[in-house]
């Protein structure tokens, strides 16, 4: 049966396909512009899965286009195709075949994964307070300064930030950072962060939380260690006693390790 | 007068509504006098004089409207009314608003009543489009855009797109596999009149105090518990829409499971049975969980129970785990059976046996037991344990298997077939499979860990979830619709129309959401009202093909209502189908077949000669027997 159809052409055609969208696709900086250690990994899981993608919508592509080309049916024939059931071989090939490349997928995943929550040892803490509908900021290595809707951290230093929610669920993400956690009531959960690149970014609450969720917003600064340092040295406040009260209350969802395989 | 309201109807239906609500009513006001509290309890969560009365209203309604009576003077030791069968069948459009047990008529009732969801939910999509075209607060204020968007999503998703596939299947099912009716008939009748009420319980919630429930179709706690009282409306019309689902899904399965014709094996029956097996098979066990999960909220609301409160040693991330043990697979609740249309429309449109057809059954059970095992993948960035993430990556990703079986066999189905793409079941058909497969590959993308956690609740998402249900299921509802329109109605639509339909639709679809996708990687997240001006020209094109998506959906209104009312009369198999249900007249006889047919070969035997599905009564009685070497598989290639 299949030696009835042109393979070689139908698999050029795929490939030349695939190498089409590809060259469309990946210049585009999709994501837009990165500015952490993980940001890089990330865009290029995508790139990878963008090549692997554009490879499996080209194989569906060319599959109906020769089918619609070659056996549609001509005015006025009402005869009916040929009686063909299957064929195991080709059934197990597109079984085993997209179970190898999801796999592949999974597998790179979980090494991106474990490589951009690998925590270092000379990283620093800061508390992420999030409620209806502002963010909010402690250094509990710097004293518990505290800052109210401004975001700074040093340059090139990973950043266990340690989110808590006051009130509904909140979610924190950077997307030049390429991270985001959930702020929830009851616990502490984590996001790890290196920035690498200095500059003024948004935070975005990405968690639905009523009617201010669009506005909930925050200024993230990245500048170098010593100007970090001076800006944090100028905070006049501490965090409130009552936000400490509710760290010491809520439960740290991985005490142990953040890595995917850790628990 | 008095005869009205003795006989089951709308009279009494709306006297049981009426007497429900006030018992309802006065419940809780002597209770609450009794125990000395004030009389109204009016805190935003509260509202018991409300919320009791959504209760028991509804469940007068039910009683008087005739949906319990036999079981009621069976219960009580009455003589039960004998079942002289004149409530089967519809002989006029006055009998579609009646108790009716004909599973013919439920379907219709079932596809026009989900259809009037799918028209109202639309038009909330509109409202959402045009008040994001540009940036800034233009048409709603942001309390109200959250409204419109949770309304239109637990519309779309609970009264149409579920319950549309058990009104297809309640018409279709059942003669396809030469059964005179449902099982349960009663029960069916019973599933179809809860889908209203939950449907008004929903747009009922916008006349509440503090509006309609804006916490997404998501309800995450917190948020939902502390929501005003048009929440407590979402909860209550999940259960019935849930209730109606699970008796429906019970009912599909013993129907399937016991109803069969004679010589209707597993192995023999259509993939659209088997979809609905498969279904049923998620519903009956999956559906108590979101029921559970809305229980639970509406008594940390209203009793104060504490499930989802820290301070109380509840836990808020466990809302999000019992609610998508429900809701992953409704996923593929809502997309299994649109599996099932496609197969019988690809494989009568192009004249050729399903390829692969157990390996398509079996792909089918496949997705079943893996839709267990994926729920957390909803919940990468949640702050749940973080170890769960890369088993439920694992099988997320591997549940593109025997999704991807399917596209291929369908696709291989089109192979040395005579395609036919007159029938605009054909065209949607068609499109779904390339629709579908991008959904598929962003589905792929979203279960892989680090790209989630980028794209993780941003247009990315919305982009995802519109291309998979409405590229794929919707599109597979459409197919559904043109192809057993002929069927149900007993007339023709129009081709033309539908031409313009499908291909206004295809490309509305396109256009509305394949940009989303660029505005969610590139920073725009979803469910608000107002955006960052960067990603204004996207959403101004975005809502342009919404505009064309919805003005497109009015095509296809109009061609069915003329179509229905004056279309041209149908053949009783305008499409040469094999299977049964194109064996009867259109519409088909009232209880089906004058003789239970019987089976002798597999659905979709084109071009195998001399072989047949189902043997009618005044067939010819000599069966020829199919000839086995031709319905084996090709050993090789």
């Amino acid at each position: 049966m299949m030696g009835r159809l042109p393979i070689a052409k139908m698999l050029a055609a795929t490939i030349a396909l695939t190498v089409a969208i590809s060259a469309v696709m990946l210049p585009i900086d999709w994501n837009g512009q990165g500015a952490s250690t993980a940001a890089p990994k990330i865009d290029q899981l995508l790139s990878v899965m963008i090549v692997l993608s554009a490879f499996v919508f080209s194989l569906v592509m060319v599959m109906l286009g020769y089918a619609l080309w070659k056996f549609k049916a001509k005015p006025g024939d009402e005869s009916d195709g040929e009686p063909i059931h299957g064929n195991t071989r080709l059934e197990i090939a597109w079984t085993v075949i997209p179970t190898v490349i999801v796999l592949f997928g999974a597998g790179y995943s979980w090494a991106v994964l474990n490589d951009i929550e690998e925590s270092t040892k000379d990283s620093m803490t800061v508390d992420v307070f999030s409620q209806q509908f502002a963010w909010s900021f402690g250094y509990p290595g710097k004293g518990n300064a505290y800052s109210e809707g401004e975001l700074h951290v040093p340059l090139d230093r990973q950043v266990h930030f340690k989110m808590h929610s006051l009130d509904v669920i909140h979610s924190f993400w950077v997307p030049e950072w390429r991270i985001k956690k959930d702020n929830v009531p009851g616990i502490t959960t984590t996001a790890i962060v290196t920035p690498d690149k200095p500059g003024a970014y948004q935070l975005v609450c990405t968690e639905l939380c009523g009617f201010g969720h669009s506005t909930m917003r925050a200024k993230v600064i990245v500048e170098p260690p010593a100007k970090f340092r001076e800006w944090v040295a100028g905070l006049k406040e501490t965090v409130p006693d009552a936000y400490l009260e509710t760290i010491k209350q809520d439960t740290e969802t991985d005490p142990i390790g953040l890595g995917a395989g850790g628990a | 007068m008095v005869a009205a309201i003795k006989q089951p109807g709308w009279i009494r239906g709306a006297l049981g509504a009426a007497l429900g609500a006030a018992l309802g009513f006065a419940l809780v006001i002597v209770l609450r006098e009794i125990s000395g509290l004030p009389t109204f309890q009016t805190e935003q969560t509260g509202y018991p004089h409300v919320v009791v009365p959504l209760v028991t209203g509804p469940l007068g309604f039910l009683l008087g409207f005739g949906c319990f009576d036999y079981w009621l003077r069976w219960a009580v030791g009455q003589p039960t009314i004998p079942e002289d069968h004149s409530q089967h069948g519809a002989h006029s459009w006055k009998d579609y608003f009646r108790f009716n047990t004909d599973h013919k008529v439920i379907g219709i009732q079932y596809v026009v009543t989900t259809f009037f969801f799918f028209f109202v939910g639309g038009l909330m999509a509109m409202l959402i489009r045009a008040e994001l075209a540009q940036p800034g607060t233009q048409i709603v204020d942001a309390a109200t855009y959250n409204s419109l968007f949770s309304t239109h999503a637990v519309l779309m998703i609970f009264v149409f797109v579920i319950p549309v596939f058990a009104g297809l299947a309640n018409y279709v099912l059942p003669l396809m596999i030469g059964a005179p009716d449902m099982a349960f008939p009663r029960l069916n009748a019973l599933s179809f009149w809860m889908l209203p009420i939950a449907g008004l319980l929903f747009i009922g919630s916008f006349l509440a105090p503090g509006g309609a429930f804006d916490t997404g179709w998501t309800g995450y706690a917190p948020l939902s518990t502390g929501a005003p009282l048009g929440q407590s409306f979402f909860n209550l019309g999940v259960q019935f829409a849930g209730a109606s689902s699970i008796a429906t899904a019970l009912n599909f399965l013993v129907t399937i499971i016991t109803m069969r014709a004679p010589g209707m094996t597993f192995w023999r029956m259509p993939l659209l049975v088997w979809a609905n097996l498969s279904t049923s098979l998620l519903v009956v066990a999956a559906t108590p969980f979101i029921a559970g999960v809305q229980f639970m909220v509406l008594f940390d609301r209203a009793l104060g129970t504490q499930f989802f409160e820290p301070l109380g040693g509840g836990d808020v991330v466990s809302y999000q785990h019992i609610f998508w043990f429900y809701s992953h697979p409704a996923v593929y609740i809502m997309m299994l059976p649109g599996f099932g249309i496609i197969s019988e429309v690809i494989s009568t449109h192009a004249r050729k046996p399903i390829f692969g057809y157990r390996l398509m059954a079996l792909a089918l059970i496949g997705i079943v037991v893996l839709s267990y095992s994926v729920w957390a993948h909803h919940m990468f960035v949640a702050g749940m344990f973080s170890w769960l993430r890369v088993p439920m990556m694992i099988t997320t990703l591997l549940i593109a298997v025997p999704t991807g079986i399917k596209i291929f066999s369908w696709l291989g189905t089109l192979y040395f077939g005579k395609i036919h793409t007159y029938s605009t079941a054909m065209l949607f058909a068609l499109a779904f499979i390339v629709t579908f497969t991008i959904g598929g590959i962003s589905g792929v993308m979203l279960g892989m860990v680090p790209i989630d956690i980028h794209v993780s609740d941003t247009y990315f998402i919305v982009a995802h979830i519109h291309f998979v249900l409405f590229g794929g299921s919707v599109f597979t509802i459409f197919a559904g619709v043109y192809h057993w329109f002929p069927k149900m109605t007993g007339r023709m639509y129009d081709e033309k129309l539908g031409r313009v339909h499908f291909w206004g639709t295809l490309f509305g679809t396109w256009l509305t959401f394949i940009p989303m996708h660029w505005v969610g990687m590139d920073g725009m997240p979803r469910r608000v009202a107002d955006y960052a001006t960067q990603f204004g020209e996207w959403n101004l094109l975005i809502s342009f093909g919404a505009f064309i998506l919805g003005a497109c959906q009015l095509v296809f209104l109009y061609n069915m209502v003329v179509s229905w009312r004056y279309g041209p009369r149908a053949e009783a198999n305008p499409w040469r189908a094999k299977t049964i249900e194109w064996q009867v007249s259109s519409p088909p006889p009232v209880f089906n077949f004058d003789e239970i047919p019987r089976v002798v070969g597999g659905p979709y035997e084109f071009g195998v000669p001399g072989a047949r599905h189902a043997i009618m009564a005044g067939d010819s009685a000599e069966a020829p027997a199919p000839a086995p070497a031709q319905t084996t598989t090709v050993a090789s290639p």
